[in-house]
């Protein structure tokens, strides 16, 4: 299709504290339901969105995090995580949730779209996408 | 507006949908489809039961366009169609089934 531009969806921040996370995800189900090509970058704090076994039972927001494990079902074929952010924060890429892609058709299959990649690569991925929407 | 069921008053929004997820029994699928002259059958069960399984692994109700391929890979590609969904949904398998399965309208559904 030629109308379809490539979304890159730039996550900077605490998935709670702040509603930026859960808008975010929000709105990259729309725009992979709409049959855009979308993909994710996490950075600075954001890569805490996609640590595992979040439990906020204490803090009265609803847990979202199992719903980054569906994204593949919505046709995310990549989401990126900043190296650098992860370890400045102790982190690493056993420490966050694993994504499975499946091709329904084809039934070729990625085990995990996550993808830990260093800054020059993250400047590389932002510079080629069309539009880039930053939260 | 309210639902009865069971004896029990639920709260649901302006457009239906449950206020709270954990109003949900079987009996509100049938109070619901009653009010929609539709009579649910063990197909309808089966969509109805996989969208609370699927709400309950990813914590949202899933798009259309993931419902029908989800269906298609759990329960058989003959049911992974539109036309099979929309046959037992008319009012649309999303915002339909979502209803009564008590989950939340679809994300990006209008």
């Amino acid at each position: 299709m030629s109308d379809t531009k490539k979304f890159m969806f730039l996550n900077r921040r605490a998935p709670y504290g702040t509603i930026h996370a859960w808008e975010s995800l929000e709105v990259v189900l729309i725009a992979a339901a709409f049959e855009q090509e979308v993909s994710l970058m996490f950075v600075d704090d954001g890569v805490f969105e996609l640590v595992k076994g979040q439990d906020t039972s204490e803090i009265g927001m609803k847990n979202f995090s199992p719903t980054y494990r569906t994204l593949g079902d919505y046709e995310v074929r990549h989401m990126y995580v900043d190296k650098a952010s992860l370890e400045a924060r102790g982190l690493t890429a056993e420490d966050l949730v694993e994504v499975e892609w499946e091709d329904w058709e084809t039934e070729e299959t990625v085990d995990n779209i996550v993808e830990v990649v260093d800054s020059d690569k993250v400047v590389e991925l932002m510079e080629e996408s069309d539009v880039v929407f930053s939260f | 507006m309210p639902i009865e069921v069971n004896g029990k008053t639920l709260e649901t929004d302006e457009e239906g949908y449950l206020v709270n997820l954990d109003d949900w029994e079987p009996g509100v699928a049938e109070v619901m489809a009653k009010e929609d002259d539709l009579e649910l059958t063990d197909e309808h069960w089966e969509i109805i039961n996989f969208l609370r399984e699927y709400y309950e692994e990813y914590q949202i109700a899933p798009a259309v366009r993931v419902l029908t391929k989800a269906v298609g890979k759990r329960l058989g590609k003959d049911k992974g169609n539109s036309k099979y969904l929309y046959g037992l949904f008319p009012y649309g398998p999303g915002k339909q089934a979502c209803r009564y399965a008590g989950l939340p309208k679809p994300t990006g559904c209008v």
